[in-house]
């Protein structure tokens, strides 16, 4: 190898141009963390559901209910296991992709990781154990063998968000001679950021996952299966998702405030302004084109309003930002849209709450609601929208900073090699876990409609039947 | 702080071999078991002892990276600009490995299931020998304090292919023991079940591991006494002792399996294997990388040291006890004795 490789990592501040690895390996980092951050909130907020069916299960002697959290729980456990895996792949694509970052930056913001490590190993044994205590464990104690996957998966969640929110809001470590030579742990970890990513986040989960069930639930009852048990499973989960979303909106709309005090860059992103100033208007799409807003609804002085309640609000334009590390045209509109998107989407998945509110207060039964049933089948789609699209806004918003104001993404990047073929593989890998997952899914519905809940295997659960021979004979047919 | 550090991953270390390389040697014999119809059985067997902990074994290969990134950032980055192909290949394999293992549980059909099952087999003997190649390659100095080294040969040189067949036979001779053990347990306590044949298919198996392992060990002496002369030196010297020990081990358990005593046999099977890696550590020391960079020069600043080692010491209060927990419902099929 030359020696221009072997000097890489001591020099590549000195680099200017785009490494070659930038574009895929960024593609790259974007789709897995976007696959993975799908299962996440079934590993946080799925499991507080079944939770939730499990207690009304006991307490109220309700079998639906229990049917209920044991099915939750299967399906959890097949979902925590892609989150594993995809999990598994993001540690090595931090080494990967972004040397740059993690040898220089891991001595400070590479512990949370660990404390996640900690939190996932906790909740992939007691996710065990608690498949495994199904009509094993006595009733309470089974129920209480759950609790801990609950909370050590929002400790995980607490954890790399920890991680993350540092790459937005740096602090806590000093650095000397391009070395980090002291790091306050607590500080790296409760940075300016955490607080507010992490409610976002951990609420986002739980909207994510009761959409989606009330979403399987709510296609059911449409096909016509109207009992007790569908009616359940809707309501469970459609009603924690209600409960949490208007919450959500204004801790979203807290953050934009935090964002606008602390993230001056970011926010200038996302309300899509290149020119300082005071009464800015509100656009509603449109995008940057030569550094000019183009198309777009404009709504005038409501961007300063909502900033800080006064039209005369002045918010920093992207001009304020030096010209070496502005972000491109593209990203911007692509932060912008994205906000647009998560906060639309939002709007619209809380009309859908007040009707539910409007139905139950009149009392109407559920089952024939068909249009309201109809309009709740997309609601888990869309919540999953809103995740991918408030990430986008807070990875992308960073952009050209990896860490903000120490690490250019540029020089974070791995120099080595050809990342496409990687990327190629990853991506096909993906696909296929994706697909099997999905197919099994389905599979496990066809078998519970099917035979009820026997024969249903899953990871992390026991084998149904232990005795070999058993066990041959019903692979067999 | 940074030896202490060094020897809580070594801890991560030697439990990915044994906790993985069972795992990886179970796939291993999966993919040996010949057709589905001849397989059937020995890859029911591989289901039934395997299932609940697989998964759990790998938080340790994530353990180990952490540890790295945290405690010693610039050789981590060091080695994941020298290394990145196996270690790219070996994360593929993991995806691959886990999806198979995971979809084949819960999918009934044969069909579907053989195509898991297929992921599931190849990737066990990528990953290990890509493992074992990394490790030959830090070993023998091939990666540059400052990264970027040899794309090629830094994993593709006497000492990574050494290091790579060792771990893949070594992950098979494991779980061919462990497998040999579930079996005939199985035997013992389910009155309806027909495991004599099994017991047999899975004590012959771990005896030829056993053996294809010392022929490679032995042959290994004179890779690494001419590929990486201060290693063979260290072994043969500082860790002679443990090197010693893992042979009596190993031949100790070959004398078990012949024998058919089940006492013990686990331990020794996996002892010889953990003495072996520390072995590599202990003739390592006090070097991170090759004979370049120590310990100390690589160790991040002591609060980061610190805050890993706190995670680890909590993690092994409240992870060892849970974990045994499991262990022992995997292993008995219930949970309730210990529970109350
Ligand atoms: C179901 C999911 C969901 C919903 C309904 C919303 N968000 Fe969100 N949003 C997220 C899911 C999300 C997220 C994916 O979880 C993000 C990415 C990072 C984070 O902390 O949360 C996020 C980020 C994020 C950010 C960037 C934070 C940063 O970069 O530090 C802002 C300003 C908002 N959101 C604002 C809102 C507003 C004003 C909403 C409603 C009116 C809203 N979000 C609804
Ligand atoms: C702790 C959690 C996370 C960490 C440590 C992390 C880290 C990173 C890193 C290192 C990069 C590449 C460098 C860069 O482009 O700035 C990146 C990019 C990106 N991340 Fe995150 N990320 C996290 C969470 C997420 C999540 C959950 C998503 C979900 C969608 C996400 C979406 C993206 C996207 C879209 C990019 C690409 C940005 C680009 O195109 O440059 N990130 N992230
Ligand atoms: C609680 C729910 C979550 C689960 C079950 C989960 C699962 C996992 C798993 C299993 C790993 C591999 C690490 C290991 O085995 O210890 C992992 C890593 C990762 N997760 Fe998640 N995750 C969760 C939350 C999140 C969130 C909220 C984000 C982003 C905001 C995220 C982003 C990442 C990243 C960047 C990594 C790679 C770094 C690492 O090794 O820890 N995860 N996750």
């Amino acid at each position: 190898m030359s020696t221009l490789a072997v000097d890489s990592l001591t020099q590549v501040l000195a680099f200017t141009d785009e490494p070659p690895q930038l574009l895929p390996a960024r593609q790259q980092m974007a789709f897995t963390l976007g696959f993975h951050i799908i299962l996440v909130p079934f590993g946080v907020a799925l499991t507080s559901l079944m939770l939730i069916a499990n207690y009304r299960g006991l307490r109220k002697g309700d079998a639906d209910s229990l049917l209920l959290a044991k099915r939750w729980s299967k399906v959890a456990a097949v979902l925590f296991a892609v989150g594993a895996i995809t999990g598994t792949v993001l540690s090595f694509e931090l080494g990967l992709l972004w040397p740059g970052l993690m040898g220089r930056y891991g001595a400070a913001f590479g512990f949370p990781f660990a404390i996640e490590g900690l939190f996932f190993f906790t909740e992939a044994i007691f996710v065990s154990i608690y498949i495994y205590g199904w009509d094993r464990l006595r009733p309470w104690a089974h129920f209480w063998a759950g609790v801990p996957v609950a909370l050590a998966s929002i400790g995980g969640a607490a954890a790399v968000i920890g991680a993350n929110s540092w790459m937005n809001k740096p602090g806590g470590f000093t650095v000397r001679g391009g070395q980090v030579v002291e790091v306050h742990p607590a500080r790296v970890f409760f940075n300016g950021a955490f607080w507010y990513e992490f409610a976002h986040m951990l609420l986002a989960a739980y909207i994510v996952a009761g959409f989606g069930v009330a979403s399987v639930y709510a296609v059911g009852i449409l096909r016509g299966r109207r009992g007790r048990y569908h009616r359940l499973g809707f309501l469970i989960s459609f009603v924690t998702a209600a409960v949490i979303l208007p919450v959500q909106m204004i801790v979203g709309d807290t953050i934009a405030r935090y964002v606008f005090a602390s993230e001056p860059r970011k926010f200038a992103a996302i309300e899509l302004l290149p020119k300082t100033g005071t009464h800015v208007p509100e656009t509603l799409g449109g995008i940057l084109v030569d550094g000019e807003v183009r198309y777009g609804i404009r709504i005038p002085d409501v961007a300063s309003i909502l900033a800080a309640f006064k039209p005369s609000t002045r918010i920093q334009g992207l001009e304020a930002i030096p010209a070496e590390v502005r972000p491109s045209d593209r990203i911007v509109s692509t932060v912008h849209l994205a906000f647009d998107v998560m906060v639309g989407l939002s709007s619209i998945l809380m009309l859908l709450v007040l009707w539910f509110a409007w139905l139950m207060w009149r009392r109407r039964p559920l089952e024939r609601q068909t249009w309201f049933l109809r309009c709740c089948a997309p609601s888990g789609l869309a919540a999953v929208a809103c995740l991918e699209t408030g990430w986008m806004v807070t990875e992308l918003g960073r952009q050209p900073w990896t860490v903000v104001g120490h690490l250019l993404t540029l020089d974070a990047v791995t120099r080595q090699g050809n990342v496409w073929p990687l990327f190629a593989a990853v991506l096909a890998i993906y696909v296929a876990v994706g697909v099997s997952a999905v197919t099994v899914l389905l599979s496990m519905r066809k078998r519970w409609q099917a035979e009820g809940d026997t024969g249903v295997e899953v990871p992390y659960g026991p084998q149904s039947g232990p005795r070999l021979a058993d066990a041959t004979a019903e692979s067999e047919r | 702080m940074p030896d202490v550090v060094v020897s809580f991953l070594f801890i991560g270390v030697i439990a990915y071999s044994l906790l993985a390389g069972a795992d990886f040697g179970a796939g291993f014999w999966d993919l040996t078991a010949g057709g589905a119809e001849r397989g059937k059985e020995p890859r029911h067997l591989i289901d039934i002892s395997l299932g609940p902990v697989w998964e759990a074994n790998h938080t340790w290969l994530v353990y180990c990276l952490v540890f790295l990134w945290t405690s010693f950032p610039t050789a981590f980055a060091a080695i994941t600009t020298t290394l990145y192909l196996p270690l790219g290949v070996a994360a593929l394999g993991i995806v691959l490995r886990g999806a198979g293992f995971a979809f084949r549980k819960a999918s009934l059909r044969t069909p579907e299931r053989r195509v898991y099952g297929v992921a599931f087999a190849v990737s066990s003997l990528l990953t290990p020998f890509c493992f074992g190649a990394i490790a030959g390659g830090i070993a023998s100095g091939r990666v540059p304090a400052a990264g970027g080294g040899d794309a090629i040969t830094s994993w593709l040189n006497p000492t990574s292919v050494l290091g790579g067949v060792l771990a893949v036979l070594t992950c098979a001779y494991l779980a061919a023991v462990y497998l040999y053990a579930t079996a005939a347990r199985l035997n013992a306590t389910a009155a309806r079940l027909n495991a004599t044949a099994l017991v047999h298919y899975y004590r012959a198996r771990a005896f030829a591991a056993a053996v294809g392992t010392g022929i490679v060990s032995i042959a290994g002496i004179f890779v690494l006494r001419a590929d990486s002369p201060r290693l063979f030196g260290e072994l043969s010297g500082r860790a002679l002792p443990l090197v010693v020990i893992a042979a009596l081990c190993g031949l100790a358990t070959m004398a078990l399996l012949r024998r058919k005593v089940m006492r013990n046999l686990r331990v020794l099977a996996g002892g010889a294997v953990a003495l072996v890696v520390l072995g590599w550590g202990v003739a390592q020391y006090p070097y991170l990388l090759g004979t370049h960079v120590t310990i100390d020069e690589a160790a991040a600043p002591s609060s980061s040291l610190n805050v890993v080692v706190g995670v680890a010491v909590v993690a092994g209060l409240v992870i060892v006890p849970s974990l045994i927990l499991l262990f022992r419902l995997a292993v008995r099929g219930r949970l309730e004795p210990e529970e109350h």
